[in-house]
């Protein structure tokens, strides 16, 4: 069965753009108000950020969007309760993104169940290994038609990056440095990365996250990869402006286009 | 084989607990560690490296100390294992020493580390300049202000100290940043993780760093009283790097008792402990799995203790692995016993320990002890840092 991911992408669209958000920012009752905005403004894929305590992978912002949301009493049990319609209202796909620890709390299996009752299409746990994956975890998400998309860094050798496309399904992440900000030399150095993957012919569809934060960066790597993640810029917004319809659109628009 | 107490298997499990739980961005730096990090440990030219500067820049072998009016005490035989005579005042060195003699085999330029007490920042920040490399250090703002003589020593070595602000503002939110600050400068950066936590093979290669500390008790036990091994072996235990490595070589001998104490804070079940094993359930932290304090949601929790050194909600995997499988007796002491046992060892043995180490002896009359016992106890550090807390309780009790 194909995952509302894989069926965006059986249509070979361009310039996929993927909005994280922080799940229980900036209210505990965000959330579903944030999906129903983002779908309207022409969002491709969203991916909502399960806060955690440690969130080791994220930067500043989305570090403190998460102390927010868990401060405001976001958990996982509560953000299923908030996802439990959402397939009445939207069928964009939806991935969750998070952190092992508070995963193995909930459980494994009942996360994966949850997740597809609500009709959740993938996963990325980026301190999942990939032993494990293979080992354990892999069988759990298939059996709850979960796709689990792994991260790939420019740092990463073709052999794994080949390894990380085979486990991953629905897209592989690419994380761009760190530093990137659009025209600048270390901007060759992310072009040449992304040529790289491109030439790997992968599996996966590529989308690029870290540091694309406006129609610049944006337009720049999906010259070269097949989409984009924008996640503390668009945190940022939520951050000034609350969740508001206009601006929300306005911030889509200025990077996708109309 | 036979599984080993000592040792973790090939994907750096101890039991179920261990393992790399990793983001991608990390991948490459800890897996050129974990394919290389024997190979340069059992190379001759480092091995004689390492053995020198232990001898004539530490100065190990440190003494076996026989106390003989805590001895008395407690009717029994205590001997303690003086790391607080180490150089910068703690046995965090064995394992500085060792990490930046293999980040130089790696070609690493720049040194980062976490810190709690700020012996481990002092300890990288002494090897560093010894060795003219690059150190940024990353310190709990909390902790900042209690072990303030650590942040001015690590500052006078040319370290950078930065003030990690999230979170509870102590150890486990250093090492959340120094993490991300490895996540940044995947290329020219060594993290030296100051006990025997993180993904492996940390966890391993701090143990062998820290098993020294064993080593030499064998010999001391041997040449001075005759015998092979202890009765038991007593340790503080904050990520449990000191315990590791006092534990080390008498893990799989099951006649050799092991004790690990933890911070208890102000009492067990009072919301401001780090007794981690009797709080906390299997999690994930830092990069391995193991027991963690966290809520029922998974997140971890903010622990406490009087002590930096041991105010953290993890537990190394080794140590986890210890206690589920009932090797390792496992006690705590509250901020207040562990600042009664230090003004005991002060006052009996002349003495002033490290408030981290004062908890190893919080426990002693807890024991039970035959008189025939040879019990010893890892004196892992020197209390000069604590001089300030010591003196509140001074003035506490004088008025
Ligand atoms: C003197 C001393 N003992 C013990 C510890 C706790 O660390 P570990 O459990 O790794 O030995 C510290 C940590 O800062 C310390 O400074």
């Amino acid at each position: 069965m194909n995952s509302r991911i894989q069926h965006l992408f059986d249509q070979h669209p361009k310039r996929v753009l993927n909005v994280y958000f922080t799940a229980g920012y900036p209210h505990l009752d965000s959330t579903i108000e944030i999906i129903k905005q983002l779908d309207a403004s022409g969002v491709d894929l969203i991916e909502i950020g399960m806060p955690y305590s440690d969130p080791l992978a994220d930067g500043p912002i989305i570090q403190e969007s998460s102390s927010k949301a868990l401060s405001n009493g976001m958990s996982i049990e509560l953000l299923f309760k908030q996802l439990s319609a959402l397939r009445s209202f939207t069928s964009i796909p939806v991935v969750l993104m998070g952190y092992m620890n508070p995963v193995l709390q909930f459980g494994f299996d009942r996360f994966c169940q949850e997740a597809s009752k609500c009709g959740i299409d993938g996963l990325i746990l980026p301190d999942m290994p990939v032993i494990e994956f293979q080992r354990t975890y892999s069988s759990v998400l298939k059996k709850n038609h979960l796709n689990m998309v792994f991260l790939v860094t420019p740092e990463t050798p073709e052999e794994r990056v080949r390894l990380l496309d085979r486990c991953s399904s629905g897209f592989l992440y690419a994380v761009s440095s760190s530093s990137t900000t659009g025209k600048d030399k270390d901007f060759s150095r992310v072009e040449q990365y992304l040529s790289k993957l491109k030439s790997y012919n992968l599996s996966n569809p590529i989308l690029v996250g870290f540091g694309i934060h406006n129609a610049d960066t944006f337009n720049a790597v999906t010259q070269l990869a097949d989409g984009a993640i924008i996640g503390s810029a668009f945190i940022s917004i939520l951050t000034n402006k609350g969740v508001d319809p206009a601006t929300i659109n306005d911030f889509v628009k200025s990077i996708k286009g109309n | 084989m036979q599984k080993l107490f000592s040792v973790p298997d090939t994907d750096g499990y101890y039991g179920e607990y261990g393992g790399a739980y990793i983001p991608e961005m990390l991948f490459q730096n800890v897996e050129q560690l974990k394919e290389q990090y024997l190979d340069i440990m059992s190379d001759d030219s480092f091995k004689n490296e390492f053995n020198a500067l232990l001898k004539d820049y530490v100065g190990r072998p440190t003494p076996l100390f026989h106390a003989k009016r805590l001895s008395e005490k407690y009717n029994t035989t205590l001997l303690l294992k003086r790391e607080d005579l180490c150089h910068t005042g703690a046995h965090k060195i064995n394992n500085t020493v060792g990490q930046v003699l293999l980040a130089q085999r790696l070609g690493k330029k720049r040194i980062i580390a976490e810190t709690g007490a700020g012996q481990h920042g002092v300890a990288t920040a002494t090897v560093c300049a010894l060795k003219g490399l690059e150190c940024i250090v990353y310190m709990g703002e909390k902790d900042m202000q209690r072990q303030q003589p650590n942040v001015a020593r690590m500052q006078m070595l040319g370290a950078k100290v930065i003030p990690a602000t999230s979170g509870s503002k102590t150890l486990k939110d250093a090492t959340n940043e120094a993490i991300r600050d490895w996540i940044n400068n995947p290329i020219d950066t060594h993290y030296i993780i100051g006990s025997v936590v993180g993904p492996h093979p940390y966890p391993d290669m701090v143990a062998r760093f820290q098993s020294i500390i064993s080593q030499e008790i064998i010999a001391q036990l041997s040449s001075e009283y005759g015998v092979k091994s202890p009765t038991r072996v007593m340790a503080c235990v904050g990520g449990g790097s000191n315990a590791a490595g006092a534990f080390y070589h008498f893990l799989d001998q099951p006649n050799v008792e092991i004790v690990a104490v933890e911070a208890a804070g102000h009492g067990v079940h009072s919301g401001m402990s780090a007794a981690t094993t009797q709080l906390g359930v299997t999690g994930i932290l830092h990069g391995s799995k193991s027991i963690v304090m966290q809520t029922s949601d998974g997140q971890v929790v903010e622990p406490h203790s009087i002590s930096a050194g041991l105010d953290y909600p993890g537990i190394g995997p080794m140590h986890a692995h210890l206690f589920s499988s009932g090797r390792g007796v496992f006690m705590s002491a509250t901020d207040e016993e562990a600042m009664k046992a230090a003004f005991e060892v002060s006052q009996l043995e002349g003495i002033i320990p490290a408030l981290e180490t004062a908890h190893a002896f919080a426990v002693l009359n807890n024991m039970k002890f035959g008189k025939e016992d040879l019990t010893v106890i890892c004196l892992s550090g020197r209390g000069d840092k604590d001089l300030s807390t010591y003196m509140s309780e001074l003035k506490l009790k004088q008025s």
